[in-house]
């Protein structure tokens, strides 16, 4: 049996028929075929762990059902690189919130992900380990950065993952890849073990061939954690209970400013369908202006940049990690430094770190936080209005690899619609809507705090009335 | 405007040795990205307070009790460079 495109009801039902220790097997058989490059690990400790469960018989939610984690959320054992050179050999002592969780609930960690270096990217090709390719085009970026995650659900390669969002990476290659990925409202998962880039606005966030998988994921995953100061300790949502097939009478608000200029045609095609076919289900919806929109952009690079300065200081090979030769203590972290990070790592940090410095805190960094207030308002007013927004969440599908590696402002301009979301802080979900010239649309639906209830609800609607997700990409492995 | 100055400035400040070379193209690249920043000065925001994150959580504490740490063996496990227990550096200067 070809264990392919999966969704989790059909991989437990596998389980019972055979076992989980073969299910695991088939999976990493179509792991080693693979032509994407859409892990930087596999699991040497995989098969074990799903023979464990089959004898101690299938004991929680996930039990024996294979996952996918980005390379940028600890896992006991198994090395954490973030896609860098600096920590290609770091192997965590200790798992993150999400992974207990995961291996509580009885999940089977099948390896770890690609992903552009520290999360740094939209293309997951500034990885240390060679880009992950798009299943739908080998010739393509699967997005980033969390690709490796999006990409190997979309080969087949495990039927669900986890990612990291800080300005759109779990979003962006849910869209380039056609598969369904949330970021949670911030604070609605714990990122202790998530390793830091700008920890004011990341989440970590399921990525699944389906809605219902994401609300699956989002009952283990989500919920107060005493070690992550930053969760929220709301009462959790029943995520599953959400999945009704209903939205009659639900407000959509279209924010006009997402389909600006430079969006591609039959990006915005397949979005507004997806509006109208929502229309058709009995909601409604109105046109928003959400001014401030294309400033959120430059507001979001300067505060990511300037976070990442301050976060990326514990890299200086000491503990843990790369370490270059040098005669005293202070060449030895600048030296580290130079050769273990990337190019565009080292851009952000170098920029950040000008950002905050004597002089240019107030222009750059404070008058940054001060517009992140305005576009935080916009959503406040927005959504005081409608239950949803819609909005593309890529202006375009997903690019050439190498055509956008030499202008970084190019790579940064295509996170135009997914970086206010984190400025806000609210919660987001991309879901397959549609193709243009064979490459998969993304549909994002934003909602208020803590309201993914609803955005799961709006997106099983549609899925369960469009046929989009069922769609797999031409034969890859 | 990033000077050759400032590229060597920030480079200190960061921890990242930079080459000759490499200073011009820092030059070119950040300033390009600096530009495009620049946009933010359009916007009024003299009355607006800053929001440095989105949720209303202050002074998040636990109790003071002291709870397990790793033990050092683990700690000390991703690195050659150690000894007596430590981890060892070259001297500072």
């Amino acid at each position: 049996m070809a264990a392919k495109w999966m969704s989790v009801a059909e991989v437990k039902q596998q389980i019972l028929e055979s076992s989980a220790e073969e299910l695991t097997a088939n999976y990493l058989e179509t792991i080693n075929k693979s032509k994407i490059n859409g892990y930087i690990t596999v699991s040497d400790k995989a098969l074990e762990q799903a023979k464990k469960i089959d004898i101690e018989g299938l004991k929680g939610p996930l039990a024996g059902v294979p996952i996918a984690i980005k390379d940028n959320i600890s896992v006991k054992g198994l090395p954490n690189s973030c896609g860098s050179k600096m920590l290609k050999n770091y192997i965590p002592p200790f798992n993150a919130h999400v992974i207990e969780k995961l291996l509580e609930a009885g999940a089977v960690i099948l390896g770890k992900t690609n992903m552009d270096e520290f999360a740094m990217g939209s293309s997951t090709e500034s990885s240390y380990f060679g880009p992950t390719l798009n299943p739908w085009d080998l010739e393509r970026v699967p997005g980033g950065s969390s690709g490796g995650s999006a990409a190997v659900i979309a080969a087949g390669e495990a039927p669900f993952a986890l990612g990291s969002d800080t300005g759109g990476s779990v979003r962006c290659p849910a869209a380039f890849c056609g598969v369904v990925g949330l970021k949670p409202t911030y604070g609605a998962v714990s990122r202790y073990g998530a390793v830091a880039y700008a920890n004011s606005l990341e989440q970590i966030g399921p990525l699944a061939n389906n809605v219902s998988d994401i609300a699956v994921l989002m009952d283990v995953i989500a919920g107060p954690d005493a070690r992550d100061s930053t969760s929220a300790p709301n009462a959790k949502p029943e995520y599953q209970a959400a999945l009704k097939a209903d939205i009659k009478g639900l407000k959509i608000g279209v924010p006009k400013e997402y389909f600006g200029e430079g969006i591609n045609p039959g990006v915005e095609k397949a979005v507004w369908a997806a509006i109208q076919r929502c229309e058709e289900l009995g909601a409604f919806w109105e046109e928003v202006s959400m001014p401030h929109t294309k400033y959120a952009l430059a507001s979001y690079y300067i505060i990511a940049m300037s976070e990442a300065s301050s976060n990326l200081a514990r890299f200086d090979g000491t503990r843990y990690g790369f370490r270059a030769e040098g005669e005293t203590w202070h060449s030895l972290i600048s030296k580290t430094r130079a050769e273990g990070f990337g190019a565009e790592v080292k851009r952000r940090i170098l920029l950040g770190t000008y950002a905050l410095s004597a002089g240019y805190h107030d222009k750059y960094y404070l008058k940054a936080l001060k517009v992140r207030s305005l576009v935080k308002q916009d959503f406040e007013k927005a959504l005081g209005k409608v239950d949803v927004l819609m909005a593309p969440t890529m202006p375009n599908p997903a690019f050439k690899l190498g055509e956008r590696l030499e202008d970084p402002l190019s790579l940064y301009l295509s996170d135009v619609n997914t970086v206010p979301i984190n400025l806000a802080g609210v919660p987001s979900l991309s879901l397959p809507c549609g193709f243009t010239a064979g490459l998969p649309v993304g549909l994002q639906i934003i909602g208020k705090p803590f309201e993914e209830p609803t955005l799961l609800q709006t997106a099983y609607t549609f899925e369960q009335n469009t046929d989009y997700h069922n769609k797999r990409p031409p034969e890859v492995v | 405007m990033i000077t050759k100055e400032d590229v060597e400035h920030i480079g200190w400040l960061a921890r990242i040795e930079i080459s000759e070379p490499e200073k011009a193209e820092y030059m070119e690249k950040l300033n390009s990205v600096l530009d495009s920043f620049e946009q933010l000065d359009e916007v009024e925001t003299k009355a607006v307070p800053p929001t440095y994150h989105v949720l209303e959580l202050y002074n998040v504490w636990r109790e003071d009790e002291p709870l397990e740490s790793l033990p050092q063996a683990e700690v000390l496990a991703n690195t050659e460079h150690k000894q007596e227990g430590a981890f060892r550096v070259p001297r500072i200067g």
